[in-house]
């Protein structure tokens, strides 16, 4: 897909509009849809062989992030234009616990990066999949700024820079095969099928094993209005990385401060007058104090 | 011509030690291979003991004799009841007993009984440089007697890196002009087995899947059985982990290389080495392979690594994957690139420039006293 002069104009043209009329959608919480896509990940499970970083990069045609090493090893510090996907480690400070963790994109239900975009190079595609159109990306790094899981990466190093973050492999799905990563994953630490499947799996789980799991809950069933990603872990979330900042999304919140901000264009259009009467009032004293001789040259 | 297993009943082989060799030809080629497809010794002894005795015709030319010497070490079957009962082997300079005219007419016999059906291995390379007199047997020069026997075979092994792409007597500066035999031999199938020498379970496997199947195994883009070759020796070493955990033998001698930690730093050619070494061992004993003992892989197998990077470089590892440590949870964030860097530098710079040159003309403005030279603001401020 290209994006035409035309198409520019035409976007840049109905976002006052949209601003004005889009108050209400903003306002319906969005629901992930019932082909929805994802990964449950548990961390009790997880024995951090790093099968799936290695798998992620190849399916990805990504050269391995081997800066750290001097070449030895793909070794990323964390995500970045060349990982799409990591394995860290939490150890509290005494040693007594531990857990991995598997990141990349979280796939949210109600993405705040494609909320913040203001071209939709970021957009929920098929199967709820948040995927990229390098050709509508204008390299803002708004999604990199408001993602809550700090996912999408920016490529600063490159002439062309892209926008660098996990799409579910989505580019294998056509041809039947998972995502790279649970393909590999030689004790099923991640998984991958519908959201509502993992849910059930997930719940089967914590059913049949009281008390293993920190607060008998899934991250991403409701955290940040849900996302098709989802964790479970005998660690608290936090501890993760997993942001604990209740169940409204990003994306709604942003939308929702907009909407007051927008409503009516009435804020927008007494800021103006407000700004366009200060200004007319300084040009006129500007205007007499020429006209008396004074310093201009001074101003 | 008789069958394998008719063969071995005349000489008086047990079922066990057929079923022992069936077993290690299984271990030689676990996939990628017709006959060792089936599951069990038992399966793979059926359809290699109705395999009817491949004829083989075997070619000196620059060549050490080491890839014979490996095939006179294997012990399953014994050199024997190879030589007589699995493989035909018609003509080979070093094993037969006949020499002189009786040698050359022992070619000459089996090149006819078994025209355009016997196999030609070819050890060592090919001397090509003054129209190839370097290599003469029986007054004729070894790129004839190649092309000659050649043209007659069914099908053409390369055994060795002398003979797969030129090895010890191609490099440089190569004063014979030596080549592989798939540069000299276009119209029949080669199949290239590197190594110095190879595995011989390798070409056993492969003769066999001919004569049984009538293929050739599949090969790679140099020529090479992709059962033996489609991966690289440390893929599979044994002392992977010790890579991975980042435990490197620093000299010969030290703790780690007496502790059997990884040799990369030594110089081990494994990343960059096509070849099944780290899994098939040598003469059926663990651990007789290079790195088994303590040695750095030097690419023997591989064209432009043996005899061509020095002994003790360090490898480039061509396909990087994790090592056994973690980074933690949290992280600092905000690793500047170097062309991000030097871009915030260079608008730093044309901003510093800006400013510097905006200073020196609010300066030169003529509202500062007369007496003030201009353009020397910088000591009245």
């Amino acid at each position: 897909m290209t994006v035409s002069r035309r198409d520019l104009f035409r976007t840049i043209g109905a976002a006052p509009v949209a601003a004005i009329a889009g108050t209400a959608a903003a306002s319906g919480k969005r629901t992930a849809p019932p082909d929805a896509l994802g990964l449950l990940y548990d961390a009790t499970v997880c024995i951090g062989c790093k099968a799936c970083v290695a798998a992620c990069t190849a399916a990805n045609g990504l050269q391995p992030d081997t800066a750290m090493s001097g070449g030895i090893w793909q070794m990323p510090e964390d995500l970045n234009p060349q990982t799409k996907n990591i394995i860290q480690l939490y150890r509290s400070p005494d040693g007594a616990e531990s857990s991995f963790m598997k990141r990349q994109c979280m796939q949210c239900v109600d993405p705040a990066c494609a909320s913040a975009c203001p071209f939709s190079a970021l957009t929920k595609g098929k199967f709820g999949i948040v995927e990229w159109e390098p050709s509508r990306c204008i390299g803002c790094r708004f999604c990199e700024i408001s993602c809550p899981f700090d996912v999408p990466r920016f490529e600063w190093a490159k002439f062309n820079p892209k926008i660098v973050k996990c799409e579910l492999c989505r580019h294998r799905l056509p041809d039947g095969l998972q995502p790279a990563c649970t393909e590999v994953c030689p004790v099923g630490a991640v998984i991958f099928g519908t959201r509502a499947e993992l849910l059930r799996e997930a719940h089967r789980r914590i059913d049949a094993n009281p008390g293993k799991y920190y607060q008998d809950r899934i991250y991403g069933e409701h955290d940040l209005g849900g996302t098709q990603v989802v964790y479970l872990s005998h660690v608290p979330f936090a501890k993760l990385g997993l942001p604990e900042v209740g169940t409204e999304s990003r994306a709604h919140y942003g939308e929702k401060v907009h909407g007051v901000i927008y409503k009516g264009m009435i804020v927008p259009v007494v800021a103006y007058a407000g700004l366009a009467f200060l200004m007319r009032r300084r040009f006129k004293v500007h205007d007499e104090e020429v006209q008396r001789g004074g310093h201009e040259e001074q101003l | 011509m008789s069958t394998i297993a008719e063969r071995l009943v005349l000489a008086g082989a047990t079922r066990r030690d057929f079923l022992l060799f069936c077993g290690k030809l299984m271990v030689a080629a676990p996939f990628g291979l017709a006959i060792t497809e089936a599951m069990t010794p038992e399966a793979v002894a059926q359809i290699v003991g109705a395999t009817r005795r491949p004829s083989v015709i075997w070619l000196h030319m620059q060549d050490c004799t080491g890839c014979t010497e490996t095939l006179l070490r294997t012990s399953q079957p014994d050199l024997a009841t190879l030589l007589f009962d699995v493989i035909s082997l018609d003509y080979h300079e070093t094993v037969m007993a006949a020499s002189g005219h009786d040698a050359e007419l022992a070619l000459h016999d089996a090149m006819t009984a078994n025209d355009g059906k016997y196999i030609l291995v070819v050890e060592g390379s090919i001397p090509t440089k003054d129209a190839g007199i370097y290599l003469k047997i029986a007054g004729r020069k070894g790129t004839e007697l190649l092309q000659e026997v050649a043209s007659h075979a069914a099908a053409v092994v390369a055994i060795g890196s002398c003979s797969s792409w030129g090895g010890i007597p191609s490099s440089g500066p190569n004063p014979t002009g030596a080549v592989s035999a798939d540069a000299l031999i276009k119209d029949k199938p080669v199949v290239n087995l590197p190594g110095c020498p190879p595995n011989p379970y390798i070409l056993l496997a492969t003769v066999l899947e001919y004569a049984a199947t009538g293929k050739l195994p599949a090969l790679d883009a140099f020529g090479r059985p992709k059962f033996a070759f489609d991966r690289v020796i440390h893929d599979h070493c044994p002392r992977r982990p010790h890579f991975d955990a980042g435990r490197f033998a620093k000299e010969f001698g030290d703790d780690g290389h007496r502790q059997g930690w990884c040799l990369y730093r030594l110089g081990c050619k494994g990343p960059v080495t096509h070849a099944s070494c780290s899994t098939r061992h040598f003469n059926e004993i663990v651990d007789a392979w290079p790195i088994g003992i303590g040695h750095p892989c030097f690419g023997c197998a591989e064209k432009a690594v043996g005899y061509s990077l020095p002994l003790f470089s360090l490898a480039p590892i061509n396909k990087a994957t994790p090592p056994a440590m973690y980074p933690p949870v949290e992280t600092s964030r905000g690793i500047v690139e170097g062309a991000a860097a030097g871009t915030a530098g260079v608008i730093g710079g044309i901003l510093l420039g800006a400013g510097y040159v905006a200073a020196r003309k609010f300066d030169a403005a003529p509202f500062e006293p007369p007496s003030e030279p201009p353009g020397d603001g910088g000591s009245a401020s």
